[in-house]
């Protein structure tokens, strides 16, 4: 279908496009890759009479070093983050994570800050953040403020940013030596979005896993940290057994509901499955 | 609502319109300027029949608005052959190896090709099906476009 006609403004600077966002009212949106909205404007499941096209705002670009963290522009492309050398250094999680959203044509205009501000429980990118402890850069008529990626997503579709507020950056914390980091998505079609995913970072010294962060996709209204398997992998053994005690946790504390491709109940067995492997890939057993 | 005046090169040609803001890139291609050759399968961004590139990588053109194409160039099926007898190697390898049954996928096939041998000149099966998930064929069950697509890397000096 076509789109209920709308307004269109490209702003320059996040400055204009915050002031530009102020004008429309209530019914002013923001488009960066418009991956997710496009669809959303076509269906007429939205109506928004302004669109702020942020995509060529030059200061939301780029991925630089940041010194423990890196940088991540929200205007980053899921194709740029995927292929990006300090991503792959020092966040190989993301890097891994991108090159499974979507689709080839779809990560070339989807950015990273569209995929976190729509706030899907399905995404991928969300629970990365979220395992990673990154932190969010938002920009709105009263400044800069930074979210934790853990008050960042609130519910079904819905982030902690104001109507009026810019996601800007991501900070992602760089991990260390002696971490490693696998993300197990569980779908049943091409470009289809995650059933359950896994996102899953240990830390090993010798044969023990010292420190794990585990969180998880679509078992819930937002991506939730599976903070049970992470107290459980502390300190337990590098080994497949452990890892699969662990693991049998991960339903824990998670609300998932059940839709066309899946149970709430077959939901929770993947939650358990996923991590397992998820924690045995990253930990090398 | 106001039209918006944009420039957009489309197969090396510049058009200077003015389109309506909710003007998606694939209807401007086809309405405002008539480039039928790409078309449109779907209303929600999965079928890929619409593929384009746009400065230099594939996109889905129903899924960009004509207004954010300005000032970028989109090259699309109708773009690749060299003169009216000299196919692109993708093309070809279509032909030959039947990588078509009714042709509607064709045309975003073709592109997502395009895009996909020119990051990987040497895809494996896997790479190739990976490559191409974006886009649908109710016909050919892919087993032939997937072998258009090593046959066209072989023209194309890729496969060794
Ligand atoms: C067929 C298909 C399959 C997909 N599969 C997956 C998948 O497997 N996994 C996955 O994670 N995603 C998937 N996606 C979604 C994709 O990742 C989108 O790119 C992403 O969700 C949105 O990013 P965008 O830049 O395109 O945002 P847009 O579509 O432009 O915007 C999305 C929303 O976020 C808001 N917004 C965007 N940027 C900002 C910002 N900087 N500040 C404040 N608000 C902002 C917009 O107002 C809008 O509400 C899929 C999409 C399609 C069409
Ligand atoms: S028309 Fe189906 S993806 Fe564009
Ligand atoms: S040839 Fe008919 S849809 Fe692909």
């Amino acid at each position: 279908m076509i789109p209920i006609a709308f307004d269109y403004v490209r702003p320059g600077t996040v400055d204009e496009a915050i002031s530009a966002l102020a004008a429309a009212g209530e019914d002013g949106k923001v488009i960066s890759g418009g991956q997710s909205l496009m669809p959303v404007l076509r269906l007429r499941m939205a109506a928004p009479t302004t669109l702020v096209d942020i995509g060529s705002i030059a200061e939301m670009k780029g991925i630089t070093d940041g010194g423990d963290h890196l940088v991540v522009g929200a205007n980053a492309t899921h194709y740029e983050v995927m292929n990006d050398a300090l991503v792959k250094q020092h966040a190989p999680l993301l890097a891994q994570a991108a090159g499974t959203v979507a689709d080839p044509a779809i990560r070339h205009r989807g950015t990273f800050g569209g995929s976190l501000a729509h706030a899907d429980p399905a995404g991928d990118l969300p629970t990365v953040a979220l395992a990673l402890d990154a932190t969010m850069v938002a920009k709105g008529p009263n400044g800069t403020r930074e979210i934790a990626a853990k008050d960042f997503f609130v519910d079904y579709f819905t982030s902690a940013l104001e109507p009026e507020e810019i996601l800007v950056a991501v900070k992602v914390p760089k991990l260390g030596d002696g971490w490693s980091t696998h993300y197990e998505k569980f779908n049943r079609t091409a470009q289809a979005w995650a059933t359950v995913g896994v996102a899953a970072a240990v830390k090993r010294q010798n044969g023990t896993i010292t420190e794990a962060r585990v969180a998880l996709t679509n078992m819930g209204p937002s991506p939730v940290r599976a903070s049970s398997v992470e107290a459980a992998l502390a300190g337990a053994a590098a080994t497949t057994d452990a890892i699969a005690a662990a693991a049998a946790n991960a339903a824990d504390g998670t609300r998932p509901t059940s839709d066309l491709h899946a149970s709430a109940e077959f939901r929770e067995h993947l939650a358990k499955v996923l991590t397992k492997r998820a924690v045995a890939q990253a930990a090398g057993v | 609502m106001t039209h918006i005046p944009i420039s957009v090169t489309v197969d090396g040609t510049v058009y200077d319109v003015e389109v309506e803001p909710r003007r998606l890139l694939v209807h401007f291609l086809r309405e405002d300027i008539g480039r039928v050759g790409t078309v449109v399968g779907c209303d929600t961004s999965n079928c890929g029949a619409c593929t384009v590139l746009l400065d230099g990588k594939s996109v889905k053109s129903c899924s960009v608005l004509a207004v954010q194409a300005d000032g970028h160039a989109v090259l699309t099926v109708q773009g690749l052959a060299e003169g009216e007898h000299k196919w692109h190697p993708v093309q070809e390898a279509f032909k030959e190896c039947h990588g078509l049954q009714c042709g509607y996928c064709t045309p975003g096939m073709v592109m997502a090709a395009v895009d996909l041998l020119q990051e990987n000149p040497n895809p494996s099966e896997e790479e190739i099906r990976e490559g191409l998930e974006g886009n649908l064929c109710r016909c050919t069950g892919y087993h032939n476009i997937v072998k258009s697509v090593e046959y066209a890397a072989e023209l194309m000096g890729g496969k060794s």
